[in-house]
């Protein structure tokens, strides 16, 4: 039976900006089992990065309200991250819960070798000598197949090309061997070629370490290979959820269903017209009222722009948060499939 | 099929920077192709591997090392300032960052104005009446126009940099990763208005981009390049359902395909490594020192780009018994 690891419990996080407060996540549920890949999927400004930092406490206070109380948690292991003081953070972070992130060379130290940096981790979160530590930082250069790694220890940052910063960062982030690794966008800004080598790399750490891992991304065909469950958020919710497979062949949420229809397939016809999405995302200063897709949304309806839609269950697994798929709304001009899935 | 119109010929394209005392950055090294009227022509290839500086040479943002770019019968690199300004009347350039490419402290009009008053194609009330009627192609308001850039998001500030290109009404547009700044829904409607605008003014585009499956959607024929040199090129539908050359076939497999049974079908031919330093390269193919096939031969004698099928070009030595 899989194991809750990770909980979060509606989850609000705002910023304080000049322009007002902006309402980044706005009630955000989900878990993590251990040893599965969990994706978030939305775009900028979505609050999937926002979310997972929040996960990681790593986000500034000086500007930044998370809601607490009123059954606002995240709960790992049961005992509450959003409880735990700058101190007690600090110890879950990096060894427990560790983040890559999309940018390597921002997210390294430019002044510090490599080598360093793998093994200032070992060395906060383990109670071992440097020339221990030392060990298990050359082992953590060969597990991401570095090659040459005990040269590579020894340089700096620059040195590094961006597919190797990027096996770097993942060396640092899984030195202390973590339960849950959160990848915020990690191939982004890499070729395809090296992509698929992270991506490989990061399901084959996974499967050796038996950590769960929080995939944050905006890129589908990434998600299509790797990921066990799918959250698709938009506008600081989660609008859609379910199995890898339910998302990509039984998608429900229109803005899924567009996100979907908006890549061009390698098979299809050239030159044909994407479907696109008309607008943008909405300002998340003053987000509306009702469902926050509701403008930008084909079939949107009058309620859609009053009342946040319920959560409609498909499966166990799949759910989703539409009008359309209460009894009451209208089908006129709806597709076949989304029809025959509505609640008698 | 009518006679296709050759509008640009890129003749031997060659583009070094020197980097420092004895080297040589060779970003494009002898690149040849033809882009026909009206056709899209797309690049791709991984950063690094010379398709922005492909681009920026074909539109002559640089000087060329060697060869030549002969647009409509005369090589650009030899033009005097006059006619270089004519020649930049018949052709514009779309940039991949829409934060960087407008000045931020000119008026969404006056960016868009500011090649019509360069060439002065019009002023005063009918200057304005095509800037609102530029607006209005690309989809923005003509109240933008008084605007500024910090006021757009990404996806409309690049609409503005396609209504600048389009200004002054070029034939021929290069645009260098035109989308790969924006979200996904967003990228729909900038590819999908380019497609609308090549189809009403009859363009000619030059599109270059490292997502692959975009620029198989929007050109009609693609050039691969690897390390200044092109591998590979073929029309859209042939490179990605037939790709020969070894490393258009890795790059291929490389592709995420939003679909979770084909990715579990799909088999992903490795490359192994990272792509080398483009400066004082080595001799012989560019690509051999990543390639599984590689001979001694690969190792000694650059390829040359010949035509195994018809409209088919491969740079590579072993492509007829490799693809029997």
């Amino acid at each position: 039976m899989s194991e809750k690891i990770l909980e979060v419990k509606n989850l609000e996080v705002s910023f304080r900006t000049y322009a007002g407060i902006s309402h980044a996540v706005r009630g955000v549920d989900f878990y993590l089992n251990r040893g599965e890949t969990l994706a978030i999927v939305g775009e900028s400004g979505c609050g999937k990065t926002v979310t997972s930092k929040a996960i990681m406490g790593l986000l500034p206070e000086s500007n930044t309200e998370i809601r607490k109380g009123e059954g606002s948690a995240i709960l790992f292991h049961g005992d509450n991250l959003l409880d735990y003081n700058e101190k007690q953070m600090s110890q879950i972070r990096g060894s427990k819960i560790s983040m890559i992130f999309q940018d390597p060379m921002t997210s390294l130290n430019p002044t510090m070798k490599i080598g360093d940096q793998i093994m200032e981790s070992i060395l906060i979160h383990q109670d071992i000598s440097k020339a221990e530590a030392r060990n298990q930082a050359l082992e953590m250069l060969k597990l991401v197949k570095i090659p040459n790694a005990e040269e590579r220890m020894k340089q700096y940052p620059f040195e590094f090309s961006g597919g190797m910063r990027q096996r770097a960062m993942i060396a640092v982030a899984l030195a202390c061997k973590p339960e849950i690794l959160i990848a915020d966008e990690p191939t982004t800004a890499l070729d395809v070629t090296i992509q698929a080598q992270i991506m490989e790399l990061i399901g084959s750490l996974q499967k050796e370490l038996k950590m769960a891992v929080i995939l944050v991304t905006h890129d589908l065909g990434v998600v299509a290979s790797v990921a066990d469950r799918i959250q698709v958020m938009y506008a600081g919710k989660i609008v859609e959820r379910g199995v890898v497979d339910e998302i990509f062949y039984k998608p429900s949420h229109p803005y899924t269903r567009a996100l979907l229809n908006s890549v061009p397939k390698i098979h299809t016809n050239n030159k044909e017209t994407l479907y696109s999405l008309k607008g943008t995302p909405p300002d998340l200063i003053n987000p509306p009222a009702g469902c926050s897709f509701a403008p930008r949304c084909e079939y949107g309806m009058m309620v859609c722009r009053k009342r946040y839609p319920d959560i409609t269950r498909f499966s166990d697994s799949q759910e989703c948060s539409c009008w359309l798929y209460h009894p009451k709304a209208d089908t006129a001009g709806l597709p076949e499939d989304m029809i025959r899935r509505r609640a008698r | 099929m009518a006679e296709r119109q050759v509008l640009i010929e890129v003749k031997d394209l060659k583009k070094y920077f020197k980097v420092g005392k004895n080297a040589v950055l060779k970003a494009v090294d002898g690149v040849n192709f033809k882009i026909y009227k009206g056709e899209t022509l797309g690049l791709v290839g991984e950063s690094g591997c010379g398709k922005t500086t492909c681009g920026k040479t074909v539109m002559g943002l640089y000087e060329a090392t060697g060869g030549q770019v002969i647009f409509d019968g005369t090589d650009i690199h030899s033009l005097n300032r006059r006619e270089k300004k004519e020649f930049t009347k018949r052709a514009q350039i779309i940039f991949q960052d829409p934060y960087s490419s407008l000045n931020p402290r000119m008026t969404v009009g006056d960016i868009i104005g500011e090649g019509i008053d360069i060439h002065g194609l019009c002023h005063g009330k009918e200057r304005e009446e095509k800037i609102h009627e530029l607006l209005e192609l690309v989809g923005l308001n003509r109240e933008h126009a008084s605007r500024f850039p910090h006021e757009f998001s990404g996806g409309q500030r690049q609409r503005i940099g396609i209504a600048r290109a389009l200004a002054i009404e070029p034939e021929f547009i290069v645009c260098d990763e035109p989308i790969s700044a924006l979200d996904v829904s967003i990228q729909a409607q900038v590819v999908n208005l380019l497609i609308e605008l090549q189809q009403k003014k009859n363009l000619t585009y030059l599109f270059i981009a490292h997502d692959l499956s975009m620029v198989k959607h929007i050109s009609d024929r693609v050039g691969v390049m690897y390390l200044g040199n092109m591998v590979e090129f073929a029309s859209s539908d042939e490179l990605y359902a037939e790709p020969l050359h070894p490393y258009t076939t890795a790059l291929m497999s490389a592709i995420p395909i939003p679909d979770p049974d084909a990715e579990k079908e799909k088999k992903r031919i490795p490359i192994e490594g990272e792509i080398p330093s483009p400066i004082n390269p080595k001799p012989g193919c560019r690509f051999a020192a990543r390639c599984r096939y590689a001979t001694d031969q690969c190792r000694q004698e650059t390829p040359e780009l010949a035509e195994v099928k018809p409209d088919h070009f491969v740079a590579c030595h072993r492509t007829m018994e490799l693809n029997k």
